[in-house]
């Protein structure tokens, strides 16, 4: 009996030492953590990019910008992934350099419940402000039903704020237009992943702002562009800076990083409130993470998936609901990626 | 067979040599009790680890802002501002709700699987409300959301504050999310908790004391009030304190339904926040250091008030204990 188990017990760890060392021997194994908006897009990315390049196996974990920028800082990963750019406070605290490579685009939308009102509403920037500062409480106030002409507000229907109460890039964009646009905002709650909200509720996740937005007629929330396409949600039209009233897609949301002028070397930049007429004024982009030496043969798997990712990867995402690169910023990007140096 | 041989051997052996032998003859008992004490003290290494770990991580914090975190209601990350008072509220409200929705119910069924139902039905029952601990939270939360919420809103909390809203405990537009929801989630989480012990308590209280009231005439209210709840009350003060734990500490499916708003209302219909659940929303996006600091602190509160709550109930049973033992003689 016990001279059987033995024997099974050698020849599983015969297979099992086998299969470790030829997986060795032929994968590349890449590990990525970071923002979670991306991450739909992502995995199927990376899963792509396995079957077009075997030998090279990317993992990617969505725990979060936050923690992916730490683990970054922490050299517990190959490569991060952050929806906000990293602060200069960030990046003093790392070892090496770290260079940002801009892979896609999203949004915030505004969603309610109104029923019946028939159309999408129309929202301007002082107006979302108001809102979400608690200072326009009912759904027919004057400064809402002169933006929407025609449409039949429900009379004194309260308002009721939804927002993201889990730390999130969501908040951190959509607080950083609020910033831009309205002095009282940024005044009184200002920029971060989470906030000091004025008023309403918080729900977990997008899901959970969507949760309290679906059952509670007159209520008013945020989620990411992606997650109320797919979960088709109404969404406002958001007045941007040259006045016009623009839906947002992944068109209108690449027409906001086209429009930006003075885009920086190294692609940290926000692009809300954004010129062109054409441009969704609630978006940003999105970035992978990498140091800028690496070893060569991480280095080499992580520098053709970048390279991958600016060319083939652009077309997968918007399907998926997300913004592509505008084409005008592609060769930056390829020459930025150039600078990686493999040791 | 070779354990046998030995211990054959030792009973014939003269008695001083077999004194020097015993310990040789139960080596396997002493390894058997160093195994067992490491693994117990591995427990409490762990704890205190933790605990240690804890205080390291929010020392920055406590040196920032002192004992003014515990008191304060501002929580603001944006303008690192960090204060916990709202999340402590928060946590100790809905627990203490859930104890007090979930006790009378768990009790109830206790005592009517053990005392009252016909065994068949109770062996049935009894089986489908532990299923109860089996669900994952996460499960109890989106019910809870999807659910509870909708009922509360739209039923049961516009009875309450058109009847009691005299009361500032039911003030307020309903919501459907907030700390009111979280108690009622929580209690049905606990109640397979403390009904599983209870049972298990009153099946140890001895088949005489329930004959000995029936003998003195009790009715059946009388004899569950004499012969079994009164010998199991400190029983039942422990399956409490099961439940509490389990309450204070619950994350996922509280963060769903409790509006996550970092205020202190008096209205059980607005929404608070727990410490558990606040930790579950800003840890994985907190980047700046006095904010995961700040967090840190929490999570040591939230280990302090467990540990004061267990401790006030362990100091409950003692007294009823040392009482029960005065009084015993008489």
């Amino acid at each position: 009996m016990k001279r059987r188990i033995i024997s099974i017990l050698a020849v599983v760890c015969g297979l099992v030492m086998t299969s470790i060392s030829s997986s060795q021997a032929d994968t590349i194994s890449v590990n990525g953590a970071g923002a979670t908006f991306p991450y739909p897009l992502y995995s199927k990315w990376f899963v792509e990019f396995g079957k077009s390049h075997p030998g090279i196996e990317i993992n990617y974990q969505s725990v979060g910008s936050g923690a992916g920028v730490r683990q970054l800082l922490d050299k517990t990963v190959d490569f991060g992934a952050s929806d906000a750019p990293m602060t200069n406070e960030q990046l003093a605290k790392a070892t090496t350099p770290i260079i940002h490579i801009p892979t896609t685009l999203g949004a915030v939308v505004i969603t309610y419940n109104l029923p019946g009102i028939g159309q999408s509403l129309k929202l301007s920037a002082s107006v979302i402000a108001d809102i979400f500062l608690g200072k326009i409480t009912q759904w027919d106030d004057a400064r809402i039903a002169q933006l929407n002409a025609g449409v039949a507000l429900p009379k004194g229907l309260a308002i009721l704020v939804a927002y993201r109460s889990d730390g999130s890039g969501t908040t951190a964009v959509f607080a950083d237009y609020l910033s831009k646009v309205s002095p009282a905002w940024s005044e009184k709650v200002g920029t971060g992943t989470s906030l000091s909200w004025p008023t309403g509720l918080g729900g977990k996740g997008n899901e959970g702002v969507t949760a309290i937005v679906k059952g509670t007629v007159g209520a008013v929330g945020y989620t990411e562009l992606t997650y109320a396409k797919t979960n088709n949600l109404p969404v406002a039209w958001v007045q941007n800076k040259a006045g016009q009233f623009i839906e947002p897609t992944p068109a209108s949301v690449t027409a906001a990083a086209a429009a930006t002028k003075s885009m920086p070397a190294d692609f940290r930049v926000s692009i809300t409130n954004a010129d062109g007429k054409a441009a969704y004024p609630i978006s940003s982009f999105t970035y992978l993470l990498v140091y800028q030496k690496m070893g060569s043969v991480k280095g080499q798997a992580i520098v053709s998936m970048l390279k991958w990712a600016m060319t083939d990867g652009q077309k997968m995402a918007e399907p998926l609901h997300y913004a592509p690169i505008p084409k005008a910023m592609i060769q930056k990007i390829e020459n930025r990626i150039k600078e990686i140096s493999l040791e | 067979m070779g354990a046998q041989e030995l211990e054959q051997s030792s009973l014939l052996i003269p008695e001083v040599k077999s004194r020097k032998k015993r310990r040789d003859v139960h080596a396997g008992d002493r390894r058997f009790f160093w195994t067992l004490r490491a693994v117990a003290l591995l427990i409490l290494a762990v704890l205190i680890a933790i605990a240690v770990q804890l205080f390291l991580v929010s020392l920055p914090a406590i040196r920032h802002f002192g004992v003014g975190f515990v008191f304060s209601t501002d929580w603001n990350p944006v303008r690192n501002r960090f204060g916990a008072a709202a999340f402590v509220y928060g946590t100790v409200v809905s627990s203490v709700l859930a104890i007090a929705i979930a006790f009378p119910i768990s009790l109830g069924v206790a005592l009517f699987l053990n005392e009252l139902a016909p065994r068949r039905l109770a062996s049935a029952v009894g089986f489908l409300v532990e299923m109860l601990a089996a669900i994952p939270s996460v499960v109890y939360g989106l019910w809870g959301l999807f659910v509870v919420a909708p009922w509360l809103r739209t039923v049961f909390e516009p009875m309450m504050i058109r009847y009691f809203g005299f009361i500032p405990l039911f003030q307020g537009p309903p919501y459907g999310v907030g700390m009111f929801t979280a108690g009622v989630v929580l209690a049905i989480m606990i109640t397979p908790t403390i009904s599983a012990i209870s049972r298990e308590i009153f099946r140890a209280v001895p088949l005489s004391h329930r004959e000995a009231a029936l003998a003195l005439g009790a009715t059946r209210w009388e004899t569950i009030r004499l012969g079994v709840l009164n010998s199991s009350r400190l029983g039942i003060l422990g399956a409490v304190i099961l439940g509490l734990g389990r309450a204070l500490g619950e994350t996922m499916a509280v963060t769903m339904v409790i509006g996550n708003r970092k205020d202190i209302a008096l209205s059980l219909f607005a929404p608070a926040q727990t410490m558990a659940s606040l930790l579950a929303n800003e840890y994985a996006e907190a980047s700046d250091d006095l904010h995961l600091s700040a967090l840190a602190t929490v999570g040591f509160l939230l280990f302090l008030v467990s540990f004061l709550i267990n401790s006030l109930a362990r100091f409950l049973v003692w007294r009823v204990e040392s009482r029960q033992k005065e009084g015993a003689p008489r």
